[in-house]
């Protein structure tokens, strides 16, 4: 039990070394880390609790994406339908219950409107699986039901764009590492670190940024339009800063251009020093718009974002240049805003904010000092109560645990792992518990000697009878441990982490490593006698 | 040297004797706790019931009844406010506006700092918490969910490598000490957030570490001493690890009162929380999973059974009456 072999004290130093070494980098300032070769680059993430940020869970409406899919169906059956050849008549077109039904005119033209329909409901994967169901109902209405294989899909590119278009705001506003992670089925996690206020990055993340051209329909009834109602091929949409006082505005249901042919947006100001954002589309676009320009002169157009619209200003002359300005209440930071949605694309879905946690970078510094003299205090603490206790063993374990400290960091860095607030309570816990391996050991081989075996008799008993009860009370901790990951969230995760850790390196570092150093001594010694 | 010993050699302390007082107190105790979680009510915060959480430093001490003052004025519902550590930080509680979504949420963040700030100047608000009502209702399931697997997941551990006896005791026991540690949150009123909740799973590993020692130990005389009365037993493997249960709980109490004094408000109620579960912890695994281990009727020959139902490797394993080293 107390000999060691060349070969088993190199296995038992060189991971302990290691793991000290990949601690170092933790300590040294940014500049000097930069300079080491990549593999040493491994340095402990600070949390958002102590280096400060914001960390934000966006949830996206499973719900809004289904309705999306069954507007654009809608748009599609009629295109095909209607505008095909031979054009098929339809009509009592409703979307009720997640479904899309509608009657076809002709009974004797059922059969060829589902084989036109068909084509439009195969899911996009090579899979086979359709995105949709078609069935005839009452042999004149057809009921187009969405799978939920079609929806699960649907939802899953929806959240990988989401994904991405949010990467590229976040990138646009120009923060330092963020993260952006999907989590779970329906959200997004981000975590931008030292952020003061995280209103902008809120308010930029909750707009879905879906820009729309449409004419105004001068022909609608201003009272009628005023009650929501507005006539065929025309809507009623929200218009909260109307000139003319009435919140609302019809225009017509068919898109000029859309916010997809943009090449770029920026912010500036207009001729009366209001902020403003440029656009440029690109050349289909630029054409649509200036057709579409050219042939209504003189009429009003809306300028519609996520549904609202922002102004209508009028064409005055056709506006060829694939250029062009959007007007409206802006202040220079909004029109900023706006200007980056619009460049890094629309989300294909509306995001909500569910849960928010910022901590401003005062109050992480804050932690960090505390947390560090707290783990000081704690380890002087300690060390001193085990070297008033066992001596010449107890400095052994203080020695067991200091290296334990730098291994625990040094696997953080290996690993990536976040500290946390949490975090270091847990370090400071596991220098405490990391020492009862010690103590069990230690009061083991006391008791072997009340018993009367002699030194080296007593220190190999209490390592080998010691050992299988630290062993079972550290299954049982680590049991614990990995629910805590497992299910925690947050503050438990952080928590978890650096117990797990702790644990299977103090057993490590308090068994074999001090088992290494008593063996050693009494080798070295040949004690008859021992304190401890 | 002198080295330090706090229990003394060969103590012998007759804690089986004393095993019905301590079930009566044990049994107050219990009683009284899961009275004041029902009467009183935990003290949620708003990881677990949603809503704002804004926290505000201020350059000198304030008045919380002036902050409410100005917070009412605003008409943005009803906020609570405590003063966290030092008289300078207040944490203030509002609940989450029902409409509006984030954008609400927004503003009446807004709000308040503006409103705050003009009132106190120099305030800075370090730390923002919205969490709606959907994600909080998760957090408190996987919360349970997690203390309760935890405690489950150990005592049938423990159970499989012991005799069932071990498992119902250990299982006990941990339930006790949750029980105590959400009586004390509610008694004190303190907030009880995520951060407690790793607490409350950290005593239960810290617990069950603590009764694993003792069990491992009352096992291992069982196999020594096969004739020995269980109360005899259980009184000398209780003492036998005394000098270590001492040690550690107090090396843990003494890094966790650092801890306390000088880790920030932040981690306050989480290290409280803390030092309550080692001492409640260290007290049941002496009076409430050892004694218990009589009362279920655990005899030194169903260790015996036990092992031969584990087969051979089980049987090759058990260790003889002082299997001595000893002779050189």
């Amino acid at each position: 039990m107390l000999n060691f072999s060349r070969w088993a004290i190199a296995a038992i130093l060189l991971p302990l070394l290691i793991g000290v070494l990949c601690a170092v980098p933790s300590f040294l300032p940014d500049a000097a880390v930069a300079k080491l070769p990549g593999f040493m680059q491994t340095r402990v993430n600070l949390g958002l609790d102590l280096a400060g940020g914001s960390h934000l869970l966006l949830e996206a409406s499973t719900q809004d994406v289904a309705r999306q899919r069954l507007v654009n169906m809608e748009e599609q059956v009629r295109t095909e339908l209607r505008r095909g050849d031979p054009r098929i008549a339809i009509g009592d077109i409703s979307s009720r219950d997640g479904k899309l039904s509608f009657m076809v005119r002709d009974p004797a033209q059922v059969d060829a409107a589902v084989e036109r329909i068909r084509p439009l409901t195969q899911g996009a994967g090579l899979t086979g699986q359709r995105d949709f169901n078609v069935e005839v109902v009452n042999s004149s209405t057809i009921v187009i039901t969405p799978t939920d294989a079609g929806i699960d899909n649907a939802v899953k590119s929806a959240m990988e764009v989401a994904t991405e278009v949010i990467r590229k705001r976040i990138d646009e506003m120009g923060t330092r590492e963020p993260t952006i992670q999907q989590q779970g089925d329906n959200r997004i996690v981000v975590q931008v670190p030292g952020l003061q206020n995280p209103k902008a990055l809120k308010d930029l993340l909750g707009q879905t940024a879906k820009l729309e051209f449409k004419l105004v329909d001068t022909t609608a009834n201003p009272s009628e339009v005023a009650q929501g109602r507005a006539p065929v091929g025309s809507e009623v949409l929200p218009y909260p800063d109307n000139p003319s006082g009435v919140p609302v505005i019809a225009v017509k249901r068919q898109v000029m251009v859309s916010g997809e042919d943009l090449t770029d947006a920026t912010q500036g100001y207009d001729q009366n020093n209001q902020a403003i954002v440029n656009i440029r589309f690109n050349g289909s676009g630029g054409r649509k718009f200036g057709q579409v320009t050219s042939q209504n002169v003189n009429r009003p157009f809306a300028i519609i974002l996520d549904g609202r619209v922002l102004s209508a200003p009028n064409i005055n002359e056709p506006i060829l240049g694939g250029s062009a300005q959007i007007s409206g209440n802006f202040t220079v930071e909004s029109a900023n805003q706006l200007a980056i949605a619009l460049r890094s694309g629309k989300l294909p879905v509306a995001l909500t904010v569910v849960e928010e946690r910022t901590v401003g970078p005062g109050l992480g510094a804050d932690s960090i000092r505390a947390g560090l003299i707290a783990s000081i205090i704690a380890v002087v603490a300690v060390a001193a109560f085990m070297f008033v206790s066992y001596g010449r063993f107890g400095v052994y374990a203080n020695i067991a645990v200091a290296i334990n400290v730098l291994v625990i960091l040094g696997v953080m860095g290996i690993l990536g792992a976040t500290l946390t607030l949490p975090g270091i309570a847990g370090f400071v816990l596991t220098i405490g518990t990391a020492v009862d391996a010690n103590v069990l050991i230690y009061e083991r081989i006391r008791e072997e000697r009340r018993r009367g075996r002699n030194v080296v008799q007593a220190i190999e008993h209490g390592y080998k009878e010691a050992s299988r009860t630290i062993f079972e009370a550290n299954v049982t901790h680590a049991i614990a441990g990995g629910i805590m990951l497992a299910l925690g969230s947050g503050p438990v995760k952080g928590f978890a982490i650096v117990l797990l850790i702790g644990i299977a390196t103090s057993v490590f570092t308090a068994v074999t490593f001090t088992r290494l150093l008593a063996s050693r001594w009494v080798r070295a010694k040949r004690p008859t006698e021992i304190t401890i | 040297m002198k080295l330090l010993k706090l229990v003394p050699d060969n103590t012998n302390i007759g804690f089986v004797a004393m095993r019905k007082w301590a079930f009566a107190l044990t049994a107050l105790l219990t009683v009284l706790a899961i009275g004041a979680v029902a009467h009183r009510g935990l003290n949620l915060g708003v990881d677990f019931v949603g809503g704002l959480m804004i926290e505000a430093k201020f350059p000198q001490a304030v008045e919380t009844d002036r902050v409410r003052a100005t917070i009412a004025r605003l008409g943005v519902g009803e906020s609570s406010l405590q003063q966290f550590g030092d008289p300078k930080t207040v944490q203030i509680r509002l609940p989450l506006p029902e409409q509006g979504g984030a954008g609400a949420a927004n503003a009446v963040v807004e709000k308040t700092r503006n409103a705050m700030t003009a009132q106190f100047p120099g305030v800075t608000f370090s730390r923002y918490d919205t969490v709606s009502g959907k994600v909080s209702g998760e957090l408190i399931q996987n919360g349970i969910l997690a203390v309760v697997l935890a405690v489950v997941g150990i005592a049938i551990f423990s159970w499989l490598r012991y005799e069932w006896q071990f498992g119902v005791s250990t299982f006990v026991a941990i339930m006790h000490d949750v029980l105590m540690t959400l009586g004390f949150f509610a008694i004190t009123q303190l907030e009880f957030d995520l951060n407690i909740v790793a607490a409350v799973l950290t005593i239960v590993g810290y617990s069950i570490n603590d009764k694993m020692v003792i069990d491992d130990r009352i096992r291992e005389n069982m196999r020594k001493y096969r004739k020995m009365d269980m109360k005899a037993l259980i009184d000398l493997s209780v003492n036998e690890t005394l000098p270590r249960t001492v040690m550690t709980s107090l090396t843990i109490l003494l890094a966790l009162g650092s801890l306390l004094l000088f880790g920030g408000h932040v981690l306050r109620g989480f290290t409280a929380a803390m030092m309550l579960g080692v001492v409640v912890g260290t007290y049941s695994s002496i009076y409430v999973s050892s004694s218990l281990l009589i009362s279920l009727g655990l005899t030194p020959q169903a260790s015996e059974k036990k092992a031969s139902k584990a087969g051979l490797a089980a049987q090759a394993e058990r260790v003889g009456p002082r299997d001595d080293g000893a002779r050189p």
